[in-house]
């Protein structure tokens, strides 16, 4: 009866309309007041000259145009110079870190994915678990390992080396090899001012020690979870076309590259994607090492932001440097899927396989240094 | 693979292997046992960490400086857990994490499954744009949300509140987008039978499809407890008040506070020994569950 009763055009579902918004309502109205909004006030913000007294609407906060953008893309001075150190900082850590952690998590995952492997449970828990660990709890052990007289320090004496005060020693990498080749001082080829008021020299030196610290923490803590996610498409591989390349007398080696590689590759933009966006937002490990110490070697735009409104109140300015870092991350993923874009085509198969890849990273929601990078879902 | 195929392929496979051992050329062998030498020796270098750091939490701060190396301590001394109870109030800092991770736990799993529900199942105008609107937002990377997030919660009078801590974090885009993409894997005919009973719209939700949606929710729960057991950078910028501190932001005050200086790393050592139990028992708990989430999604 209770069919009947119901306006026959709408069938059975017409009363859900209501139901549709009152669902979605409480997910709307947190991401709206907590995330859509606030963006749209730190836009505001990054236009304005607040100093954080007073509300930041309809307080004593006056426009001041691109004026915080210009101070640190444009005009000399300190503000262009940190940004300028924290990009440099920022672009070794990425070129280091994505590449290392994902040939890492490869090579562990062909390696316990074997079918004759025995305990691979226990293998893949042990390089699995760093990754649920906290971004402050790992940080804690990392700087007792990397201490003075620390753990690694420990073991590089077995082998006599004299391992360096990691998290207090700011020499860049290059420039210590260079220092080794005769490289005396800086080079007059180098000493001229480069982008963003940083020098060439100071352009090329490489991560420094304490940075390389960091970005073993970084490779340790995510390359558990890169893991999960290339055994996900080793899976899916399946047994049949691996035999088939061991019948066909492929060696192992010859095996990886010209089967096991090429049909991960939807795995490998993913894993890619997902690490490049991450490795931009490195923020808690700076925190916990000092804030950038030794000399700013560690300062990183995404810390800067932050140090710049709540340590220097300049909230403008730290405000500008948050889009200016979510602008780098969007062009670069852009940039990135467009140079690895599939060149299949995109056949029907490969877009469905990259769909269950992005799947599985959205479940897996990869977490970089234990630290949730939201935005590492949809790729 | 997880654990039940593990096991249910272990007892071939070992009758196998022995034969299949004997029978193999002996550099296929040599081959095979270097790659396990290999995998034990990372294996390892991944577990060293913190057998270190617990070996070296119950050592005196002399010891661990000059000893990081030795994994039994030449005095055995709990001070630094004594420590954390006396000098730190890190009961405090406990209760607000626990309290955070519950409330946001709970709120992630029934905000994002009600969500998830709706734009999956239910049919209404808008919806596409909602769901347009959540892949955005997931889009947002968090760490450029820290200033505004700072800067609503002052706005709104709410910043150094629980609710400041906890609200922002109830719902998560990725929980919405997991949840919705689990639900449309069931089948639209187990509503049918309930709808033509003249079930409710929330009582299909609760009691029909809901209950189908175990391996999703157990997913959302992980990621959810673990996300908001660690979360860091944002009790950073929603409060200062001493009284608010997380594990997270409590033991981030040990390493650059005056507990910092010096060589007091057993204290620093064994907080993170304590504040890491939490995630690993429920790392322990859906192991088998976490190890084929991953595969089970790109089987699905």
């Amino acid at each position: 009866m209770t069919i009947l009763a119901r306006p026959r055009s709408r069938g059975l579902r017409g009363n859900e309309g209501p139901y549709g918004w009152l669902f979605t309502l409480p997910a709307i109205l947190i991401l709206g007041i907590f995330l859509v909004i606030p963006i749209l006030l730190a836009i505001w913000v990054s236009f304005s000259n607040w100093n954080g007294l007073g509300p930041p609407v309809g307080g004593q906060a006056d426009f001041v145009g691109t004026a915080n953008y210009a101070e640190v893309l444009i005009q000399p001075g300190l503000a262009r110079r940190d940004f300028g150190i924290a990009i440099r900082n920022n672009l070794y850590y990425v070129l280091l870190v994505v590449p290392i952690q994902t040939a890492v998590a490869l090579f562990l995952a062909v390696q316990v994915n074997r079918r004759v492997l025995a305990a691979r449970g226990f293998f893949r828990t042990a390089f699995y678990f760093p990754s649920v660990t906290s971004s402050v709890a790992i940080t804690v052990v990392f700087l007792y390992l990397f201490s003075a007289s620390g753990v690694v320090n420990g073991v590089l004496n077995w082998i006599r080396i004299r391992g360096p005060n990691w998290f207090a020693d700011p020499r860049g990498v290059f420039h210590i090899v260079l220092g080794w080749l005769g490289v005396e001082g800086v080079p007059s080829l180098l000493a001229g001012e480069g982008p963003l008021g940083v020098t060439w020299w100071e352009w090329v030196s490489g991560p420094s020690v304490a940075m390389t610290a960091l970005i073993a923490l970084a490779v340790f803590t995510t390359s558990g979870t890169f893991m999960l996610l290339f055994l996900a498409g080793l899976q899916a591989i399946g047994s049949d076309i691996e035999e088939a390349a061991l019948v066909d007398g492929a060696g192992p080696v010859r095996k990886f590259f010209s089967i096991t590689l090429p049909m991960l590759k939807p795995t490998l933009f993913t894993v890619l994607t997902l690490g490049l966006i991450a490795t931009w937002q490195v923020f808690d490990q700076i925190y916990l090492t000092g804030g950038g110490s030794p000399a700013k070697t560690t300062l990183t735009p995404a810390f800067l932001a932050y140090s710049a409104s709540f340590e220097s109140l300049k909230w403008g300015g730290g405000a500008a440097i948050s889009f200016i870092l979510f602008g780098i991350i969007v062009v670069l993923t852009i940039f990135q899927r467009w140079v690895l874009r599939d060149r299949e085509g995109g056949s029907r198969r490969g877009r469905r396989r990259r769909a269950r890849t992005a799947r599985a990273a959205a479940v897996t929601a990869v977490r970089p240094g234990g630290h949730d990078t939201g935005g590492g879902g949809p790729t | 693979m997880t654990t039940v195929t593990t096991r249910r392929e272990a007892a071939p496979v070992m009758a196998v292997k022995t034969g299949r051992w004997r029978r193999l050329p002996p550099k296929v062998i040599a081959g095979r046992i270097g790659s396990y030498v290999m995998l034990i020796a990372l294996a390892t270098i991944y577990i060293f960490p913190f057998v270190v750091s617990i070996a070296s939490s119950l050592k005196t701060n002399a010891e661990a400086t000059q000893q990081p190396l030795r994994l039994v301590p030449e005095t055995l001394t709990f001070a630094a857990y004594e420590r954390l109870f006396t000098d730190v109030p890190l009961l405090d800092w406990t209760f607000n994490s626990a309290l955070v991770t519950v409330c946001v736990t709970l709120g992630r799993v029934f905000l994002g499954s009600l969500a998830g529900y709706a734009l999956s199942r239910l049919q209404f105008r808008g919806r596409g744009v909602i769901f347009v609107g959540v892949i955005a937002v997931m889009a947002v990377p968090t760490v450029v949300l820290l200033i505004p997030r700072f800067l609503i919660l002052y706005q709104l009078g709410i910043y150094d509140t629980y609710i400041g801590m906890i609200v922002p974090l109830l719902v998560d885009a990725t929980t919405v987008f997991i949840m919705k993409n689990f639900f449309e894997s069931i089948p639209d005919s187990v509503e049918e039978a309930a709808r033509i009973d003249g079930a409710g719209v929330f009582r299909m939700f609760w009691s029909v499809v809901l209950p189908m949606a175990r391996p999703a929710l157990i997913t959302v729960f992980i990621l959810s407890f673990q996300g908001s057991w660690n979360e860091f950078a944002h009790f950073i910028v929603s409060r200062q008040d001493p009284d608010l501190h997380t594990l997270t932001t409590g033991v981030a005050t040990l390493v650059s506070g005056q507990l910092g200086a010096g060589n007091q790393y057993p204290i620093q050592l064994a907080a993170a020994v304590l504040m890491t139990i939490p995630v690993a028992i429920l790392f322990f708990i859906f192991q088998r569950h976490i190890m084929s989430t991953a595969e089970g999604a790109e089987k699905g």
